[in-house]
């Protein structure tokens, strides 16, 4: 069985192939950010040349978490902030596949914040889209970990005692090899930076900036941003860690108040993967382990032989 | 027949007694003797009071048994407070005054006079007389100190069982030489030397000797934890995920230590939701996966397990059972998470749990819920407990002489994809509605071409797309139990049964039921049942999930009642059957113990008596008699 041997080889692929027979507007409402992420997605796969056999999309849970039914790929839909250990684990059984993970801000930065420090932390090559909209959309508009302090929902009718997480500053502490800040009001800036993530090779994260019409008309997802590597106001180095840390702040800060800041905040290009690392202590194959499973010819260790130790 | 030997070592944790007795466990195996030990220890990293048990007799040995008939009494060194030489209390004398309750009559005691003074244990005196042991004090401590130190006190304890018991120590020298070398290895055989001279040369009183051996074949030493990695590896499991919590940790070490050597991955993670998520991923992209986890572990696996289900992605998941609820006793065995593993995470049940008896069948079912799993796209649960964990049992090495097995079950090649006639809609049909007899869609792994799917932990049509549709809800759900009852019929079929009957009365009158790790307690209890002229046998029941009805009804059928044996407080195995089958009830009494300590075969036969002659069960188990008629 030769499953994964076409894996790799470039071709060119029609914007189209990433469309399944199925609707977005199925169950995304009319002006959701959400649409830009997937538009955005299909183009910057298009430019790579993936073949959509290649890429496993994993989601969380939410509105965002559709974004594998409406993006055709191998596809998992899986439960509320867990896409990410489920993501990493494939793509250390076949590193061949292109994994992205994507999930919204409830999703990514609440209920699976700890995975989310830990996969920056080890640095797994994947891309992971957080589609920031401040809001839990799914579940109807209750304060998300983004929202801002003060902010009003059904849960927090006074408005919010806590401040919002600073999504960006937290993967770069945690380790991610390569952060950006994205919006969907801004579609090329945001294709660029997807290629350039799935192009990476360790943990990229991106918060990606998307409007809820339907629950949160406030926030600043509508208004337009400046991106910091077109403006000469901004200059720094984005392979400076604290430079990095002081663009994120500011873009942090401004979310809530003042000019947002967008692009790439954020890109260590030379840190080895933790596939990499793995592999580098022994601890992972160099052979994609899931093709062992269809390797005729392949000798299978026994642990029969591990059992002298024991006589 | 010579007299078994049920040897105890006690002492406090961290003075090296789980070394020093595996080492003494796999010396006596070499001599060609059966063993069994069984560990008692405290949730305690130095100190608290600890001992180890090796059974080991002529004949094939299926528990610890009751009592035993030799104590080495070492003394706990951690109870002295460092800078002021004080005690703690009576830690010190506890190798003594813990252990007494349960030594035979006639049995031998060598105690560490440096460690232990008789004068504060109470009663002793006449406690030796009244049962007539065989006292034998030696200053272990000085001796360990005076050639080395004083920490290999140890080492001097097994020179003087050696003497005490005429046990030549060769077995002991060649396995200290292999673990370690130079000046500890020469002090270690010296201070064992010193120790046997010095037994030697006193006058015996006792008529205890070590035993004859019986086997000449090539044995090898395991616990049920060991035997779980060991045919998760054999199985061709690559990959394991997870998180430290005990006993499941055990299993875990040893797959981390190994998996890198076959060519495996090995993750610990931050949690056991990350850990059986990524166990979820790795089988999804195509490579044999398990995780696992103790009570409070496995109830953070809930979600992950029921997506499992719902995807229908292979995986087994490992459940080492201690006390609970909640932390419970982290270091003493139950068996009260029946219902937890059964039911737990939201929906209908759609996952198999096995329950191995001991450390082969450990081995075996490891190895089925493996061939379950993926062969029918669910989670496959092994259920065991902290008692099966550590118990250390002799096998024949040749019952290991198997292949690895490489096969992913119904899983296509990217030909078969192509031919599928899954592909008729245009797409393919990951989760055809009417694949089959037993239920299963084959599935295909990412990566290949032409079988794009959507998995998703929503309901969902033969491409995986959301549905709410009714009709196709009922499809999908009736296929996923379909597959249940398939796996009901494939191992009812099978030639050789997981359940272990135990019968050496035919068409006995009694009967007693039991699950998991109590299966080699409960038969020793039918044998010497059996022995006093009870028409008694047993059947140790290993399939929870689907429940293995066949067995368990002929059973119950053939017998006019029955005693159901479990470690916990609610009966759960006996309301498994209940809610299973649906009768029996007024069949059934249940015997009960969940003190943290397993059921010793005495207290099985007190129970039992106890339907049968009306007498009082042992005071450490509860009795609930059969639901009425
Ligand atoms: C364990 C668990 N808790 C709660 C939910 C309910 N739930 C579904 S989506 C969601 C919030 C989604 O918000 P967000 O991640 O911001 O995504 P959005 O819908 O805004 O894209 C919640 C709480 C769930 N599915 N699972
Ligand atoms: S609720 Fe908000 S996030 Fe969800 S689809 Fe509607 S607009 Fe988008």
């Amino acid at each position: 069985m030769s499953a994964f041997n076409a894996i790799g080889e470039e071709r060119e692929v029609e914007r189209d192939e990433y469309t399944p027979g199925i609707e977005p507007q199925a169950t995304w409402c009319p002006g959701c950010g959400d649409f830009g992420v997937l538009k955005a997605l299909k183009g910057a796969m298009a430019d790579l040349g993936k073949d959509p056999e290649e890429i496993l999309l994993a989601t969380g849970i939410g509105c965002s978490g559709k974004l594998s039914s409406y993006f055709e790929s191998y596809g998992l839909h899986t439960i509320h902030g867990r896409a990410l250990p489920i993501a990493r684990a494939a793509k250390l059984a076949n590193p061949d596949l292109e994994v992205v993970a994507a999930g919204g801000d409830g999703d990514g930065y609440g209920i699976g914040g700890n995975h989310f420090m830990h996969t920056a932390r080890e640095n797994h090559d994947m891309t992971y889209i957080v589609f920031n909209n401040e809001i839990f959309g799914l579940t109807k508009g209750q304060t998300s970990p983004t929202s801002p302090k003060g902010h009003k929902s059904k849960t927090q009718p006074h408005g919010s005692a806590k401040s919002p997480i600073r999504p960006l500053s937290l993967a770069l502490t945690s380790g991610a090899s390569y952060v950006a800040r994205t919006a969907a009001v801004n579609p090329n800036q945001a294709q660029e930076i997807l290629v350039e993530a799935i192009e990476h090779d360790g943990f990229a994260h991106i918060d990606f900036l998307t409007q809820c019409p339907t629950w949160n008309k406030d926030a600043k997802q509508y208004v337009p941003y400046i991106d910091v590597q077109q403006d000469d106001d901004y200059e720094f180095d984005v392979s400076d860690r604290e430079e990095a840390a002081r663009m994120m702040q500011k873009t942090e800060a401004s979310l809530y108040e003042g000019e947002v800041l967008t692009g790439r905040f954020y890109h260590e290009a030379d840190r080895p993967s933790y596939g990499e690392e793995k592999r580098q202590v022994g601890e992972m194959p160099d052979e994609p382990l899931a093709e062992r499973y269809h390797d005729d010819d392949y000798e299978w260790e026994r642990s029969y032989d591990l059992l002298d130790a024991h006589k | 027949m010579s007299e078994e030997l049920v040897w105890r070592i006690a002492g406090g944790s961290g003075d090296g007694i789980d070394s020093t007795s595996q080492n003494f466990t796999k010396a006596l195996m070499r001599s060609g003797l059966h063993v069994f030990t069984h560990r008692h220890y405290p949730s305690r990293i130095r100190g608290g009071h600890t001992y180890v048990e090796i059974r080991a007799s002529p004949e094939p040995v299926r528990s610890r048994g009751d009592g035993y008939n030799f104590l080495l009494a070492l003394g706990d060194s951690f109870a002295r407070n460092p800078q002021e030489e004080a005690y703690y209390g009576t830690e010190e004398i506890k190798p003594l005054t813990e252990n007494l309750d349960d030594l035979r009559e006639g049995g031998v005691i060598v105690y560490d006079e440096g460690l232990i003074d008789v004068e504060d244990v109470p009663d002793f005196e006449a406690r030796v007389e009244e049962n007539d042991w065989h006292v034998y004090p030696l200053d272990l401590r000085s001796l360990a100190r005076e050639k080395g130190r004083e920490v290999m006190r140890n080492t001097a304890g097994v020179g003087a069982t050696g003497a005490l018991l005429e046990y030549d120590l060769g077995h002991i020298e060649d396995l200290m030489a292999d673990a370690m070398s130079g000046e500890v290895l020469e002090t270690n055989l010296e201070i064992l030397e010193a120790a046997y001279q010095q037994v030697d040369d006193l006058e015996f009183s006792h008529d205890l000797r070590m035993p004859e051996g019986s086997h000449d074949s090539e044995q090898v030493l395991l616990s049920g934890s060991n035997a779980i990695a060991y045919g998760a590896l054999d199985e061709g499991c690559r990959f394991i995920s997870g998180y430290p919590m005990t006993p499941w940790t055990e299993v875990f070490t040893l797959m981390a230590q190994h998996l890198p050597e076959v060519g495996g991955i090995s993750e610990q993670v931050e949690d056991e939701i990350a850990a059986a998520a990524l166990a979820l991923g790795a089988s999804h992209a195509g490579v044999k996966a398990m995780s696992g986890s103790s009570g409070g572990g496995f109830a953070l696996m809930s979600e992950p397990l029921g997506l499992a289900e719902m995807t229908e992605t292979p995986v087994v998941l490992v459940e080492a059972m201690r006390a609970g609820p909640s932390t419970g006793m982290p270091t003493k065995p139950e068996q009260a998470d029946l219902e937890h593993v059964l039911y737990t995470s939201q929906g209908d049940s759609n996952r198999v749990v096995l329950a191995p008896g001991n450390v082969r069948e450990a081995y075996e079912q490891t190895r089925t819920a493996f061939q379950l799993a993926y062969d029918y796209q669910l989670p496959a649960i092994v259920l065991y407990d902290q008692k099966l964990s550590g118990e250390l049992r002799n096998v024949d090495e040749s019952f290991f002489d198997r292949e690895p097995n490489a096969d992913l079950g119904a899983t296509l090649s990217e030909d078969e994809i192509a031919e599928a006639a899954h592909h008729a809609s245009g797409k393919f049909q990951r989760f055809k509605h009417d694949p089959g007899e037993n239920g299963v869609s084959p599935r295909s792994l990412p990566g290949q071409k032409g079988g794009r799917f959507l998995a998703t932990g929503n309901e969902h049509t033969p491409e995986g797309h959301i549905s709410e549709d009714p009709d196709n809800r009922v499809a999908q759900l009736e296929r996923r139990m379909r597959k249940l009852e398939a796996i009901r019929e494939e191992l009812d079929g099978r030639e050789e049964s997981h359940q272990t009957l135990h019968a050496p009365v035919e068409d006995a009158d009694y009967g007693i039921l039991t699950f998991g790790s109590q299966q080699g307690t409960v038969e020793e209890a039918v044998d010497r049942l059996a022995a006093d002229g009870h028409s008694v046998k047993s059947l140790g029941v290993s399939e929870m999930m689907p429940l293995a009805e066949a067995e368990v009804t002929a059973f119950l059928e053939s017998v006019e009642e029955a005693l159901v044996v479990e470690m916990n407080g609610s009966a759960q195995f006996r309301g498994l059957i209940q809610k299973e089958l649906g009768r029996f009830g007024p069949k059934m009494n249940s015997l009960l113990k969940y003190n943290g300590n397993p059921f010793e075969p005495a207290e099985v036969v007190e129970g039992f008596e106890t339907i049968v002659d009306g007498d009082e069960p042992a005071p450490t188990t509860r009795f609930v008699p059969a639901a009425g008629d």
